[in-house]
């Protein structure tokens, strides 16, 4: 076994561009369930907007890469308009149930095969990459001690956490305004926020695109780096993910789903990697094959988590009072 | 207890004491309000005129229908008919934000403080036309940093008057049920309404506080507010209002001064007959 591997192996996927893709998709989480107190079961499915926007612009279409982005951020505007149009003026469950089923709508539309010949149907899209890796001005890749990205990686890494820094500096200067201060009103009680003047409908369906919006560019990231898309990549298991980086880092905080990200992606990496080495080493039995492999890393970041849940339920950056308190 | 009649009381004066009475100058004309819950009929009001100005009370058992009636005027509940205006201008059907932005705001019978929100934060919540409140704005912060500090002097100036500055920074949670309901109160006069319609507003509130909050209340009217007030204790009911609305099984059975529904046979055979029923049956 090697310890300096393995945090190696953790720390690279702590802060790589997965991490990023993943950091976006919980801060647009975070305006919703976080902020707005808007269950969107369905985040999976603005990521897939936006990986697709992008993949099908370029490929399909001929298109920049610009206008691929632009093509992933209406249609996040789309979908949000679609889904909350109808159930933000009801109760709470009907968005968690329509976000959820829209998502997989739109993943198994994506995969039929009629839509092959836009979405490629289970094969997916590639070679979308390119206008993308040809702005690279990284000549070299870098390495910091035993943390080493390419050049390409180094390009995606910048690009995704500076995406990144741009959503955390929105949520800071939204959540400390005003019209934060209306979103959390909703959150708290929407008929008191009513009885107030506020247009609570507005002020959900402006969080809900919002939100939308920024998790598509998480998607768009996460296409850019892997340099292809797959339908079947967004389960509606992606969402419980963002869910549980969010709740790790800190729910209605600036920075909690970033370092819910970071810690997620590191513990997960960690996990792995270990159990690799370990059985790699010969220390596991016989029947610990690689499919017992994921189950178990499952397992432990599972078991970690909800430990994690007990002894400091408000996550990291979270408020243990805010928390106590006996919401009526 | 009620001191000097005040001007609107003394132009109340000639008013008849009957149900749906026309007044010399009303700000809410309301007409054949109906609703019902099943077979239910919650609230059934032929007619009623709030004087513009003056502080009504609206009084009436458990059950006579007073939230129901506050719900569906104020946009929260879907009447089955009626129709009413507020300040000459009709109100049937509206959004309950836009109620609220008109100059009509109510306060809920049990309290809804936004719990993990600060005091302050409740109040300042409240003031209507905020520049940071529109999402572009929100963004630069110069351009609503000014009218959010008039905002933040203004909420704690009522703070202040309502005995809760030393709650402040508190979550709104953590507040008892009698500072929820002051809290409530305070934060609906952020709004800057030109009526108010509060719904038991001193239930659970001490004593004391209760006088003072009542020297606020007619302090309010003499502002020129209109106040319309839902209150089980006859004392307060007596002391402050101008005018009082009884309501039974959903209906208007009788309004008068105070006086007059003091007396009234019908308001003492539905409210205070059957609580004096009670003792009756008790002993
Ligand atoms: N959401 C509802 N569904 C069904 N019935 C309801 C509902 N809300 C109120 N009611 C019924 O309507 C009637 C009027 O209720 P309401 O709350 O308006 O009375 P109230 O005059 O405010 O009483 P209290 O003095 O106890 O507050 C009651 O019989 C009540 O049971
Ligand atoms: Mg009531």
């Amino acid at each position: 076994m090697d310890p300096a591997a393995i945090i190696a192996n953790a720390l690279r996927a702590a802060l790589g561009p997965s991490a990023a893709a993943y950091a976006l998709l919980a801060i647009g989480l975070n305006f919703h369930f976080g902020y707005t107190g808007l269950l969107n079961f369905g985040q999976v499915g603005f990521m897939l907007l936006g990986a697709y926007g992008v993949a099908i612009t370029v490929t399909v279409f001929g298109g920049s890469l610009w206008l691929g982005f632009a093509v992933s951020l209406l249609l996040a505007v789309g979908l949000a308009l679609l889904l909350g149009a109808p159930t933000l003026r009801l109760r709470a469950d009907y968005l968690a149930i329509t976000t959820i089923a829209a998502a997989e709508i739109l993943r198994f539309s994506f995969r039929a095969s009629p839509s092959r010949d836009l979405t490629g149907g289970v094969f997916g899209l590639s070679g979308f990459a390119e206008e993308f890796n040809a702005l690279n001005p990284f000549t070299s890749g870098i390495q910091f001690g035993f943390l080493a990205y390419n050049q390409r990686q180094l390009w995606v890494l910048t690009v995704g956490w500076s995406l990144v820094a741009l959503a955390v500096l929105l949520t800071y200067l939204l959540s400390r305004s005003p019209w934060g201060r209306a979103l959390k009103a909703i959150r708290e009680d929407e008929d008191a926020a009513r009885s107030l003047g506020k247009n609570v409908f507005g002020y959900k369906m402006q969080s809900l695109v919002l939100g939308g919006v920024i998790g598509a560019l998480g998607g768009v990231v996460f296409a850019l780096n892997l340099q292809s898309v797959h339908p079947d990549t967004f389960l509606p298991l992606l969402t419980f993910y963002f869910y549980t980086i969010l709740i790790l880092g800190g729910a209605a905080t600036v920075l909690g789903p970033v370092v819910g990200s970071v810690l997620f992606w590191f513990l997960m990496a960690g996990m792995d990697a270990t159990l690799r080495q370990a059985g790699a080493a010969g220390y596991m039995p016989d029947w610990f094959g690689a499919d017992a492999l994921g189950a178990v890393r499952f397992l432990v970041v599972g078991i970690g988590l909800m430990l994690l849940m007990i002894y400091r339920p408000q996550g990291i950056f979270g408020d243990r009072r805010e928390l106590a308190l006996n919401v009526r | 207890m009620s001191a000097e009649p005040s001007a609107v009381a003394r132009s109340l004066a000639d008013v008849a004491a009957e149900p749906g009475v026309s007044k010399p100058d009303p700000i809410l004309v309301a007409a054949d309000v109906r609703k019902t819950f099943g077979g239910l009929r919650a609230v059934d009001v032929e007619a009623l005129e709030v004087q513009r100005g003056a502080i009504t009370g609206l009084i009436g058992p458990n059950g006579a229908g007073k939230t129901t009636f506050f719900n569906v005027l104020t946009g929260f509940d879907r009447p089955d008919s009626g129709r009413w205006t507020f300040d000459g201008k009709p109100m049937s059907g509206m959004a309950a934000h836009k109620v609220a932005r008109a100059g009509m705001v109510r306060t809920f019978q049990l309290t809804k403080a936004l719990g993990r929100m600060s005091v302050l934060d409740n109040m300042k919540l409240a003031a209507v036309d905020q520049r940071g409140e529109r999402f572009l704005a929100s963004l630069v912060p110069p351009l609503w940093r000014p009218q959010e500090q008039e905002i933040e002097a203004r909420a704690e100036g009522l703070l202040e008057y309502f005995n809760m500055i030393h709650m402040r920074d508190e979550f709104a949670a953590t507040l008892s049920g009698g500072q929820r309901k002051l809290l409530e109160m305070a934060r609906a006069l952020m709004v800057e309404p030109t009526m108010v319609m509060l719904d038991e507003p001193m239930a659970g509130v001490n004593p004391a506080l209760t006088q003072s909050l009542l020297g606020h209340v007619t302090g309010l009217r003499d502002e020129g507010m209109t106040v319309l007030f839902v209150e089980h204790d006859m004392d307060v009911v007596m002391g402050i209002s101008d005018w009082v609305v009884c309501m039974a099984q959903g209906q208007i059975i009788a309004e008068g001064t105070p006086d007059a529904i003091a007396q009234n046979p019908e308001v003492i055979d539905a409210y205070l007959g059957r609580r004096r029923h009670h003792e009756e049956e008790r002993s």
